[in-house]
Protein backbone atom coordinates (compact mmCIF):
# COMPACT_ATOMS: atom_id res chain seq x y z
CA UNK A 1 0.00 0.00 0.00
CA UNK A 2 2.69 2.63 0.80
CA UNK A 3 4.85 1.52 -2.12
CA UNK A 4 1.39 2.37 -4.47
CA UNK A 5 1.18 6.16 -2.32
CA UNK A 6 4.52 6.51 -3.04
CA UNK A 7 4.69 6.02 -6.69
CA UNK A 8 1.42 7.54 -7.41
CA UNK A 9 2.03 10.60 -5.61
CA UNK A 10 5.51 10.69 -7.02
CA UNK A 11 4.45 10.41 -10.66
CA UNK A 12 1.39 12.43 -10.14
CA UNK A 13 3.73 15.00 -9.05
CA UNK A 14 5.66 15.17 -11.90
CA UNK A 15 2.70 14.42 -14.29
CA UNK A 16 1.21 17.83 -12.95
CA UNK A 17 4.45 19.56 -12.86
CA UNK A 18 4.64 18.57 -16.71
CA UNK A 19 1.68 19.49 -17.78
CA UNK A 20 2.39 22.63 -15.92
CA UNK A 21 4.93 23.39 -18.16
CA UNK A 22 3.20 22.24 -21.51
CA UNK A 23 0.26 24.45 -20.22
CA UNK A 24 2.85 27.20 -19.93
CA UNK A 25 4.34 27.00 -22.83
CA UNK A 26 1.18 26.68 -24.98
CA UNK A 27 0.53 30.24 -23.23
CA UNK A 28 3.85 31.87 -23.45
CA UNK A 29 5.05 30.72 -26.45
CA UNK A 30 1.98 31.67 -28.31
CA UNK A 31 2.43 34.79 -30.24
CA UNK A 32 0.06 34.35 -32.78
CA UNK A 33 0.68 35.29 -36.74
CA UNK A 34 3.07 37.70 -37.23
CA UNK A 35 3.77 39.63 -40.66
CA UNK A 36 6.73 39.95 -41.66
CA UNK A 37 7.68 43.05 -44.07
CA UNK A 38 10.72 42.79 -46.43
CA UNK A 39 12.08 45.71 -48.28
CA UNK A 40 9.70 48.37 -47.09
CA UNK A 41 6.62 46.73 -48.44
CA UNK A 42 7.92 44.44 -51.42
CA UNK A 43 7.16 41.36 -49.84
CA UNK A 44 5.07 40.46 -47.07
CA UNK A 45 4.93 37.15 -45.04
CA UNK A 46 2.68 35.62 -42.41
CA UNK A 47 4.16 33.15 -40.29
CA UNK A 48 2.92 31.70 -36.99
CA UNK A 49 4.84 33.34 -34.21
CA UNK A 50 7.83 31.54 -31.76
CA UNK A 51 9.65 30.48 -34.32
CA UNK A 52 13.21 32.01 -35.55
CA UNK A 53 13.56 34.38 -38.35
CA UNK A 54 16.01 32.26 -40.20
CA UNK A 55 13.59 29.12 -39.94
CA UNK A 56 10.60 31.10 -40.82
CA UNK A 57 11.97 32.86 -44.24
CA UNK A 58 13.84 29.36 -44.89
CA UNK A 59 9.94 27.27 -45.01
CA UNK A 60 8.68 30.76 -47.39
CA UNK A 61 11.73 29.76 -49.54
CA UNK A 62 13.78 32.79 -48.76
CA UNK A 63 17.29 31.35 -47.64
CA UNK A 64 19.53 33.28 -45.23
CA UNK A 65 23.07 32.03 -45.58
CA UNK A 66 24.16 29.77 -42.51
CA UNK A 67 26.52 26.95 -42.17
CA UNK A 68 25.87 26.41 -38.30
CA UNK A 69 21.96 26.03 -38.84
CA UNK A 70 21.42 28.67 -36.05
CA UNK A 71 23.29 28.47 -33.46
CA UNK A 72 24.83 31.64 -33.84
CA UNK A 73 28.63 30.00 -34.09
CA UNK A 74 29.45 31.27 -38.09
CA UNK A 75 27.64 34.41 -38.34
CA UNK A 76 26.63 34.41 -41.74
CA UNK A 77 22.82 34.69 -41.50
CA UNK A 78 23.05 38.27 -40.89
CA UNK A 79 20.40 40.25 -41.63
CA UNK A 80 18.78 43.68 -41.09
CA UNK A 81 15.83 44.15 -38.56
CA UNK A 82 14.30 47.58 -38.75
CA UNK A 83 11.58 46.85 -36.01
CA UNK A 84 10.30 44.28 -33.90
CA UNK A 85 13.05 42.41 -33.14
CA UNK A 86 14.10 43.60 -29.37
CA UNK A 87 16.92 43.88 -27.25
CA UNK A 88 20.21 42.74 -28.97
CA UNK A 89 21.26 39.14 -27.44
CA UNK A 90 24.96 38.51 -25.82
CA UNK A 91 25.27 35.48 -28.41
CA UNK A 92 25.19 38.24 -31.26
CA UNK A 93 27.45 40.66 -29.90
CA UNK A 94 30.50 38.73 -31.20
CA UNK A 95 29.88 39.00 -34.67
CA UNK A 96 28.51 42.71 -35.23
CA UNK A 97 30.81 45.80 -35.41
CA UNK A 98 29.88 49.09 -34.45
CA UNK A 99 28.46 50.15 -37.41
CA UNK A 100 26.07 47.33 -38.07
CA UNK A 101 24.81 47.34 -34.78
CA UNK A 102 23.92 51.13 -35.86
CA UNK A 103 22.13 49.88 -38.61
CA UNK A 104 19.93 46.94 -36.85
CA UNK A 105 21.81 44.63 -38.29
CA UNK A 106 20.46 41.03 -36.48
CA UNK A 107 22.11 37.57 -36.92
CA UNK A 108 18.38 36.19 -37.99
CA UNK A 109 18.83 33.00 -35.88
CA UNK A 110 18.94 34.65 -33.08
CA UNK A 111 15.77 36.67 -33.65
CA UNK A 112 12.51 35.10 -32.50
CA UNK A 113 9.38 36.11 -34.13
CA UNK A 114 7.37 37.67 -31.54
CA UNK A 115 5.25 40.68 -33.13
CA UNK A 116 5.31 41.85 -36.70
CA UNK A 117 8.38 42.73 -38.18
CA UNK A 118 10.30 45.11 -40.82
CA UNK A 119 12.97 43.38 -42.28
CA UNK A 120 15.98 44.04 -45.05
CA UNK A 121 16.49 41.44 -46.98
CA UNK A 122 19.82 41.96 -50.26
CA UNK A 123 18.07 41.39 -53.41
CA UNK A 124 20.32 38.19 -54.01
CA UNK A 125 19.24 36.42 -51.68
CA UNK A 126 16.03 36.18 -53.56
CA UNK A 127 17.79 34.82 -56.44
CA UNK A 128 18.78 31.49 -53.92
CA UNK A 129 17.06 28.70 -54.02
CA UNK A 130 16.76 25.40 -53.07
CA UNK A 131 17.81 22.30 -55.49
CA UNK A 132 17.42 18.42 -55.47
CA UNK A 133 20.73 17.24 -57.33
CA UNK A 134 22.25 13.82 -58.07
CA UNK A 135 26.33 13.37 -57.81
CA UNK A 136 26.47 12.67 -61.53
CA UNK A 137 30.60 12.30 -61.03
CA UNK A 138 33.06 12.45 -58.36
CA UNK A 139 36.71 13.01 -59.64
CA UNK A 140 39.55 12.45 -57.46
CA UNK A 141 42.33 15.74 -57.88
CA UNK A 142 44.13 15.02 -54.76
CA UNK A 143 44.82 12.81 -51.60
CA UNK A 144 42.76 14.88 -49.98
CA UNK A 145 40.91 16.95 -52.60
CA UNK A 146 37.43 15.56 -54.45
CA UNK A 147 36.13 17.38 -56.94
CA UNK A 148 31.67 16.51 -57.40
CA UNK A 149 29.36 17.43 -60.15
CA UNK A 150 25.88 18.01 -59.20
CA UNK A 151 23.11 17.77 -61.87
CA UNK A 152 20.22 19.83 -60.90
CA UNK A 153 16.88 19.61 -61.03
CA UNK A 154 16.07 22.88 -62.20
CA UNK A 155 17.78 25.74 -63.96
CA UNK A 156 20.47 27.74 -61.74
CA UNK A 157 22.01 31.49 -62.26
CA UNK A 158 24.71 32.78 -60.42
CA UNK A 159 27.72 35.06 -60.72
CA UNK A 160 31.75 33.25 -61.14
CA UNK A 161 32.98 33.10 -57.46
CA UNK A 162 29.85 32.28 -55.58
CA UNK A 163 29.03 29.61 -53.26
CA UNK A 164 26.56 26.87 -52.54
CA UNK A 165 25.83 25.43 -48.94
CA UNK A 166 25.30 21.19 -48.88
CA UNK A 167 23.22 19.83 -46.60
CA UNK A 168 24.28 16.60 -45.14
CA UNK A 169 22.40 13.76 -43.78
CA UNK A 170 22.74 12.17 -40.58
CA UNK A 171 26.09 9.31 -41.02
CA UNK A 172 27.58 7.54 -38.45
CA UNK A 173 27.56 8.88 -35.12
CA UNK A 174 26.56 12.65 -36.40
CA UNK A 175 23.29 12.86 -35.68
CA UNK A 176 22.73 16.57 -36.80
CA UNK A 177 21.97 17.82 -39.98
CA UNK A 178 24.90 20.69 -40.91
CA UNK A 179 24.88 23.14 -43.95
CA UNK A 180 28.41 23.78 -45.26
CA UNK A 181 29.31 26.36 -47.84
CA UNK A 182 31.45 25.56 -50.98
CA UNK A 183 32.56 27.45 -53.79
CA UNK A 184 30.93 27.01 -57.48
CA UNK A 185 34.05 25.89 -59.50
CA UNK A 186 32.14 25.19 -62.93
CA UNK A 187 31.46 28.17 -65.76
CA UNK A 188 28.59 30.20 -65.10
CA UNK A 189 27.07 29.64 -68.50
CA UNK A 190 26.58 26.14 -67.54
CA UNK A 191 22.97 26.24 -66.04
CA UNK A 192 22.27 22.89 -65.48
CA UNK A 193 24.89 21.14 -63.03
CA UNK A 194 27.28 22.89 -60.72
CA UNK A 195 31.14 21.39 -59.46
CA UNK A 196 31.86 22.33 -55.84
CA UNK A 197 35.74 21.25 -54.82
CA UNK A 198 35.69 19.50 -51.18
CA UNK A 199 38.74 19.22 -49.45
CA UNK A 200 38.89 16.74 -46.89
CA UNK A 201 39.09 18.29 -42.91
CA UNK A 202 40.12 15.80 -40.29
CA UNK A 203 37.06 15.61 -37.98
CA UNK A 204 35.26 18.52 -40.51
CA UNK A 205 31.22 16.88 -40.59
CA UNK A 206 30.47 17.69 -43.46
CA UNK A 207 33.90 16.90 -45.37
CA UNK A 208 33.78 13.40 -43.72
CA UNK A 209 30.31 12.93 -45.38
CA UNK A 210 31.06 14.50 -48.89
CA UNK A 211 34.33 11.96 -48.77
CA UNK A 212 32.79 8.43 -47.22
CA UNK A 213 29.23 8.88 -47.56
CA UNK A 214 28.40 10.15 -50.86
CA UNK A 215 28.37 7.98 -53.48
CA UNK A 216 27.50 8.83 -57.78
CA UNK A 217 24.17 8.41 -58.12
CA UNK A 218 23.16 9.78 -54.29
CA UNK A 219 20.75 12.70 -54.31
CA UNK A 220 22.20 15.81 -52.50
CA UNK A 221 20.24 18.90 -51.29
CA UNK A 222 22.03 22.20 -52.17
CA UNK A 223 20.89 25.85 -51.74
CA UNK A 224 22.34 28.89 -53.52
CA UNK A 225 23.76 30.73 -54.85
CA UNK A 226 25.10 33.06 -51.96
CA UNK A 227 28.61 35.48 -51.62
CA UNK A 228 29.31 38.65 -52.90
CA UNK A 229 33.05 37.31 -53.50
CA UNK A 230 32.91 38.13 -57.44
CA UNK A 231 34.95 40.03 -59.64
CA UNK A 232 33.60 43.65 -60.03
CA UNK A 233 33.65 45.51 -63.83
CA UNK A 234 35.48 48.01 -62.90
CA UNK A 235 39.06 46.92 -62.86
CA UNK A 236 41.47 46.66 -65.77
CA UNK A 237 43.08 43.18 -64.33
CA UNK A 238 42.51 40.91 -61.53
CA UNK A 239 45.51 39.88 -59.13
CA UNK A 240 44.07 36.33 -58.24
CA UNK A 241 45.39 34.27 -54.76
CA UNK A 242 44.28 30.91 -54.17
CA UNK A 243 44.92 28.16 -51.56
CA UNK A 244 44.13 25.01 -51.26
CA UNK A 245 40.08 24.42 -52.40
CA UNK A 246 40.27 28.35 -52.58
CA UNK A 247 40.98 27.61 -56.45
CA UNK A 248 37.46 26.64 -56.81
CA UNK A 249 36.11 29.82 -57.29
CA UNK A 250 38.74 31.16 -59.19
CA UNK A 251 38.17 28.80 -61.67
CA UNK A 252 35.17 29.64 -62.42
CA UNK A 253 36.11 33.20 -62.63
CA UNK A 254 38.54 32.53 -65.47
CA UNK A 255 36.50 29.91 -67.65
CA UNK A 256 33.64 33.00 -67.63
CA UNK A 257 35.99 35.93 -67.97
CA UNK A 258 37.92 33.79 -70.90
CA UNK A 259 34.85 32.76 -72.02
CA UNK A 260 32.66 36.20 -72.57
CA UNK A 261 36.42 37.01 -74.37
CA UNK A 262 36.93 39.41 -71.49
CA UNK A 263 40.38 41.36 -72.62
CA UNK A 264 41.75 42.02 -68.81
CA UNK A 265 45.09 41.17 -67.54
CA UNK A 266 44.30 38.15 -64.95
CA UNK A 267 47.49 36.95 -62.53
CA UNK A 268 46.43 33.37 -61.40
CA UNK A 269 48.12 32.41 -57.74
CA UNK A 270 48.31 29.24 -56.71
CA UNK A 271 49.90 27.67 -53.39
CA UNK A 272 50.30 24.72 -52.10
CA UNK A 273 52.96 22.97 -50.50
CA UNK A 274 54.23 19.70 -52.17
CA UNK A 275 53.40 18.57 -55.46
CA UNK A 276 50.80 16.42 -54.53
CA UNK A 277 48.92 18.95 -53.05
CA UNK A 278 48.64 20.57 -56.77
CA UNK A 279 45.70 19.92 -59.43
CA UNK A 280 43.97 21.76 -62.31
CA UNK A 281 47.38 22.65 -62.65
CA UNK A 282 47.74 21.20 -66.24
CA UNK A 283 44.29 22.49 -67.70
CA UNK A 284 44.92 25.98 -66.46
CA UNK A 285 48.69 25.95 -67.76
CA UNK A 286 47.08 25.02 -71.18
CA UNK A 287 44.16 27.98 -70.65
CA UNK A 288 47.23 30.39 -70.17
CA UNK A 289 49.20 28.66 -72.99
CA UNK A 290 46.31 29.52 -75.40
CA UNK A 291 45.42 32.84 -73.20
CA UNK A 292 47.67 36.10 -73.53
CA UNK A 293 46.56 38.22 -71.05
CA UNK A 294 45.73 35.26 -68.10
CA UNK A 295 49.04 34.47 -66.38
CA UNK A 296 49.06 31.38 -64.15
CA UNK A 297 51.84 31.05 -61.62
CA UNK A 298 51.63 27.64 -58.87
CA UNK A 299 54.14 28.18 -56.16
CA UNK A 300 55.35 25.36 -53.78
CA UNK A 301 56.23 26.41 -50.40
CA UNK A 302 57.58 23.20 -49.26
CA UNK A 303 58.80 21.28 -52.68
CA UNK A 304 60.38 17.95 -52.14
CA UNK A 305 63.48 16.75 -54.37
CA UNK A 306 61.79 14.05 -56.10
CA UNK A 307 58.79 16.56 -57.26
CA UNK A 308 61.51 18.35 -59.57
CA UNK A 309 59.43 21.31 -59.09
CA UNK A 310 61.03 24.26 -61.87
CA UNK A 311 58.06 26.35 -60.99
CA UNK A 312 58.00 29.13 -58.01
CA UNK A 313 59.06 28.11 -54.72
CA UNK A 314 58.38 30.02 -51.59
CA UNK A 315 55.64 31.32 -49.75
CA UNK A 316 52.61 32.52 -52.01
CA UNK A 317 53.12 36.28 -50.73
CA UNK A 318 57.06 36.08 -52.19
CA UNK A 319 55.45 34.59 -55.62
CA UNK A 320 52.87 37.92 -55.44
CA UNK A 321 55.94 40.06 -54.35
CA UNK A 322 58.21 38.82 -57.45
CA UNK A 323 56.03 38.38 -60.12
CA UNK A 324 53.28 41.39 -60.52
CA UNK A 325 54.87 44.35 -60.83
CA UNK A 326 52.56 47.32 -61.85
CA UNK A 327 49.20 46.98 -59.91
CA UNK A 328 47.43 50.00 -61.35
CA UNK A 329 43.97 49.57 -62.17
CA UNK A 330 44.21 45.86 -60.66
CA UNK A 331 41.48 44.39 -58.02
CA UNK A 332 42.70 41.60 -55.56
CA UNK A 333 40.49 38.52 -55.66
CA UNK A 334 41.73 36.12 -52.47
CA UNK A 335 40.42 32.97 -51.38
CA UNK A 336 42.07 30.84 -48.76
CA UNK A 337 42.90 30.21 -45.53
CA UNK A 338 42.61 33.49 -42.84
CA UNK A 339 46.46 33.19 -42.39
CA UNK A 340 46.93 33.20 -46.38
CA UNK A 341 44.27 35.92 -46.75
CA UNK A 342 46.02 37.97 -44.30
CA UNK A 343 49.64 37.92 -45.34
CA UNK A 344 48.63 38.94 -49.01
CA UNK A 345 46.87 41.90 -48.05
CA UNK A 346 49.24 42.75 -46.79
CA UNK A 347 51.67 42.40 -49.54
CA UNK A 348 49.35 44.23 -52.27
CA UNK A 349 48.80 46.98 -49.17
CA UNK A 350 52.15 47.48 -49.54
CA UNK A 351 51.83 47.11 -53.26
CA UNK A 352 49.83 50.23 -53.52
CA UNK A 353 46.55 48.06 -53.64
CA UNK A 354 43.37 49.88 -51.23
CA UNK A 355 41.19 48.20 -49.06
CA UNK A 356 37.94 48.73 -51.33
CA UNK A 357 39.42 46.41 -54.24
CA UNK A 358 40.69 43.59 -52.69
CA UNK A 359 37.74 40.77 -52.47
CA UNK A 360 38.19 37.51 -50.12
CA UNK A 361 36.76 34.57 -49.26
CA UNK A 362 38.31 33.29 -45.88
CA UNK A 363 37.06 29.97 -44.64
CA UNK B 1 13.54 23.56 16.57
CA UNK B 2 10.30 25.34 16.01
CA UNK B 3 10.53 28.92 14.85
CA UNK B 4 6.81 30.50 15.28
CA UNK B 5 7.80 33.26 17.48
CA UNK B 6 10.44 34.80 15.57
CA UNK B 7 9.53 38.11 13.88
CA UNK B 8 9.72 37.34 9.63
CA UNK B 9 11.33 40.84 9.58
CA UNK B 10 14.36 39.79 11.31
CA UNK B 11 14.62 36.43 10.01
CA UNK B 12 15.06 38.50 6.79
CA UNK B 13 17.64 40.92 8.28
CA UNK B 14 19.58 37.61 9.49
CA UNK B 15 19.49 36.07 6.11
CA UNK B 16 21.34 38.74 4.71
CA UNK B 17 24.01 39.67 7.60
CA UNK B 18 24.23 36.91 10.09
CA UNK B 19 23.08 33.35 8.75
CA UNK B 20 24.54 34.37 4.85
CA UNK B 21 23.84 31.57 2.24
CA UNK B 22 27.16 32.10 0.83
CA UNK B 23 29.01 33.43 3.98
CA UNK B 24 28.29 31.54 7.01
CA UNK B 25 26.61 28.58 5.19
CA UNK B 26 28.83 28.17 1.90
CA UNK B 27 25.83 27.29 -0.06
CA UNK B 28 25.43 27.75 -3.63
CA UNK B 29 29.78 28.04 -4.03
CA UNK B 30 30.37 26.61 -7.85
CA UNK B 31 28.27 29.75 -9.48
CA UNK B 32 29.77 31.93 -7.16
CA UNK B 33 32.99 30.99 -7.79
CA UNK B 34 32.60 30.74 -11.42
CA UNK B 35 30.58 33.52 -12.68
CA UNK B 36 32.04 36.77 -10.33
CA UNK B 37 34.90 37.96 -12.12
CA UNK B 38 32.65 40.44 -13.68
CA UNK B 39 30.33 42.53 -11.54
CA UNK B 40 27.39 43.00 -14.38
CA UNK B 41 26.97 39.55 -14.77
CA UNK B 42 27.70 38.55 -11.33
CA UNK B 43 24.82 41.51 -10.65
CA UNK B 44 22.48 39.58 -13.01
CA UNK B 45 22.95 35.86 -11.61
CA UNK B 46 22.61 37.30 -8.15
CA UNK B 47 19.17 39.25 -9.09
CA UNK B 48 18.39 35.88 -11.02
CA UNK B 49 18.84 33.76 -7.70
CA UNK B 50 17.16 35.91 -5.62
CA UNK B 51 13.62 36.14 -7.42
CA UNK B 52 13.96 32.39 -8.39
CA UNK B 53 14.94 31.35 -4.57
CA UNK B 54 11.46 33.68 -3.76
CA UNK B 55 9.34 31.67 -6.11
CA UNK B 56 10.46 28.13 -5.70
CA UNK B 57 10.02 28.58 -1.20
CA UNK B 58 7.03 29.86 -1.58
CA UNK B 59 5.30 26.88 -3.74
CA UNK B 60 7.95 24.41 -1.79
CA UNK B 61 6.17 25.41 1.00
CA UNK B 62 2.84 25.26 -0.29
CA UNK B 63 3.83 21.41 -1.78
CA UNK B 64 5.47 20.54 1.84
CA UNK B 65 2.09 21.67 3.90
CA UNK B 66 -0.45 20.60 1.83
CA UNK B 67 0.92 17.34 0.18
CA UNK B 68 4.09 16.19 1.83
CA UNK B 69 2.94 16.27 5.01
CA UNK B 70 -0.92 14.97 4.11
CA UNK B 71 0.58 11.93 2.65
CA UNK B 72 3.23 11.38 4.53
CA UNK B 73 6.31 12.29 2.29
CA UNK B 74 8.70 13.05 3.90
CA UNK B 75 11.77 10.51 3.06
CA UNK B 76 10.87 11.72 -0.54
CA UNK B 77 11.16 15.24 -0.44
CA UNK B 78 14.56 15.68 -2.25
CA UNK B 79 13.39 14.71 -5.08
CA UNK B 80 9.95 16.36 -5.17
CA UNK B 81 11.95 19.67 -3.93
CA UNK B 82 14.38 19.18 -7.21
CA UNK B 83 11.57 18.31 -9.71
CA UNK B 84 9.44 21.56 -7.95
CA UNK B 85 12.88 23.92 -8.48
CA UNK B 86 13.45 22.28 -12.23
CA UNK B 87 10.10 22.90 -13.38
CA UNK B 88 9.40 25.98 -11.50
CA UNK B 89 12.32 27.32 -13.30
CA UNK B 90 11.26 26.36 -16.85
CA UNK B 91 7.94 28.07 -16.15
CA UNK B 92 9.60 31.34 -15.07
CA UNK B 93 12.30 31.43 -17.92
CA UNK B 94 9.39 30.69 -20.65
CA UNK B 95 7.20 33.39 -18.47
CA UNK B 96 10.14 36.42 -18.76
CA UNK B 97 10.50 35.53 -22.17
CA UNK B 98 7.28 36.36 -23.32
CA UNK B 99 6.30 39.29 -20.60
CA UNK B 100 9.72 40.91 -19.49
CA UNK B 101 12.00 40.50 -22.92
CA UNK B 102 14.48 43.03 -21.43
CA UNK B 103 14.92 41.19 -18.05
CA UNK B 104 14.68 37.75 -19.82
CA UNK B 105 17.97 39.50 -21.88
CA UNK B 106 19.66 40.21 -18.45
CA UNK B 107 18.87 37.29 -16.42
CA UNK B 108 17.78 34.74 -19.40
CA UNK B 109 21.17 32.89 -19.61
CA UNK B 110 21.53 32.25 -15.74
CA UNK B 111 18.12 30.63 -15.17
CA UNK B 112 19.16 27.21 -16.09
CA UNK B 113 21.86 27.53 -13.91
CA UNK B 114 20.16 28.05 -10.84
CA UNK B 115 18.42 25.02 -11.31
CA UNK B 116 21.20 23.11 -10.27
CA UNK B 117 22.29 26.11 -7.61
CA UNK B 118 22.76 24.56 -3.94
CA UNK B 119 21.36 27.61 -2.22
CA UNK B 120 18.15 27.28 -3.58
CA UNK B 121 17.87 23.80 -1.86
CA UNK B 122 19.36 24.96 0.77
CA UNK B 123 16.59 27.87 1.36
CA UNK B 124 14.06 25.01 0.64
CA UNK B 125 15.02 22.31 3.55
CA UNK B 126 15.58 25.65 6.29
CA UNK B 127 12.87 26.17 5.65
CA UNK B 128 11.03 22.58 6.35
CA UNK B 129 13.60 22.48 9.51
CA UNK B 130 12.90 25.29 11.42
CA UNK B 131 9.25 24.59 10.62
CA UNK B 132 8.65 28.25 9.45
CA UNK B 133 5.37 29.87 8.58
CA UNK B 134 4.41 31.18 5.25
CA UNK B 135 5.10 34.55 5.82
CA UNK B 136 8.42 33.22 7.86
CA UNK B 137 9.37 31.65 4.63
CA UNK B 138 8.85 34.44 2.39
CA UNK B 139 10.76 37.07 4.12
CA UNK B 140 13.54 34.43 4.83
CA UNK B 141 13.63 33.36 0.92
CA UNK B 142 14.58 37.02 0.08
CA UNK B 143 16.42 37.87 2.29
CA UNK B 144 18.72 34.10 1.00
CA UNK B 145 18.59 35.71 -2.00
CA UNK B 146 19.45 39.48 -1.52
CA UNK B 147 22.72 37.94 0.99
CA UNK B 148 23.90 35.88 -2.05
CA UNK B 149 23.64 38.57 -4.74
CA UNK B 150 24.89 41.32 -1.87
CA UNK B 151 27.50 38.17 -1.18
CA UNK B 152 28.19 37.65 -5.01
CA UNK B 153 28.38 41.68 -5.77
CA UNK B 154 31.08 42.19 -3.30
CA UNK B 155 33.59 39.36 -4.34
CA UNK B 156 32.93 40.19 -8.21
CA UNK B 157 33.76 43.54 -7.15
CA UNK B 158 36.81 43.03 -5.47
CA UNK B 159 37.82 40.83 -8.31
CA UNK B 160 37.35 43.49 -10.74
CA UNK B 161 39.83 45.56 -8.61
CA UNK B 162 42.38 42.73 -8.59
CA UNK B 163 41.94 41.64 -12.43
CA UNK B 164 45.49 43.36 -12.71
CA UNK B 165 47.46 42.40 -9.59
CA UNK B 166 50.25 39.98 -9.85
CA UNK B 167 49.13 37.07 -8.03
CA UNK B 168 51.68 33.74 -7.54
CA UNK B 169 50.61 31.34 -10.24
CA UNK B 170 49.33 28.61 -7.83
CA UNK B 171 46.68 31.75 -6.12
CA UNK B 172 45.45 32.55 -9.55
CA UNK B 173 41.50 32.09 -10.48
CA UNK B 174 39.68 29.46 -7.70
CA UNK B 175 42.49 29.90 -5.17
CA UNK B 176 42.32 33.58 -4.97
CA UNK B 177 38.74 33.53 -4.87
CA UNK B 178 38.84 31.14 -2.09
CA UNK B 179 40.88 33.22 0.35
CA UNK B 180 38.47 36.54 -0.16
CA UNK B 181 35.55 34.77 0.43
CA UNK B 182 37.03 33.68 3.52
CA UNK B 183 37.91 37.16 4.50
CA UNK B 184 34.42 38.22 3.35
CA UNK B 185 33.04 35.45 5.82
CA UNK B 186 35.21 36.74 8.64
CA UNK B 187 34.03 40.36 7.78
CA UNK B 188 30.51 39.12 8.18
CA UNK B 189 31.06 37.44 11.44
CA UNK B 190 30.97 40.80 12.87
CA UNK B 191 27.29 41.25 12.05
CA UNK B 192 26.79 38.18 13.97
CA UNK B 193 25.57 40.48 17.40
CA UNK B 194 23.04 42.41 15.62
CA UNK B 195 20.62 39.58 15.16
CA UNK B 196 20.77 36.69 16.80
CA UNK B 197 18.56 34.12 14.85
CA UNK B 198 18.54 31.31 12.94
Amino acid sequence: MEIFITVASVSGISTILTILIIISERLFNNYGTCSIDINDGAKKLDVEGGSTLLSALAENKIFIPSACGGKATCGLCKLRVLDGAGPLLPTEEPYLNAEEKANHTRLSCQVKIKKNLKIVIPEEFFLVQEYKTTVAKIDRKTHDILEYNFKLDKPITFKAGQYMQVKTKPYGKVKEVVWRAYSISSNPSTHDAVELIVRRVPQGICTTYMHDHVKEGDIVELTGPYGDFYPRDTASGYVMIAGGSGLAPMKAIILDMLERGIDKQMYLFFGAVTKKDLYYVEYLQELADKHANFHFIPALSGALPEDNWTGEKGLITEAVDRNVQDITGLHGLLCGSPGMINACIQVLKKKGMTDDIIFYDKF
Amino acid sequence: MSSPAINPILIFVAAIFTSNMILTNFLGMCSYISVSSEYKTASGLGKAVTMVSVVTAVISWMMYHWVIVPLKLEYLQYIIFIIVIAAIVQIIEMALDRFSPDLHMKLGIFLPLITVNCAILGIILFMVIRQYSFMQTLLFSFGSGLGWLLAIQALAAIREKMAKTKLPPGLEGPGITFIITGIMALAFIGFSGMVAVQ
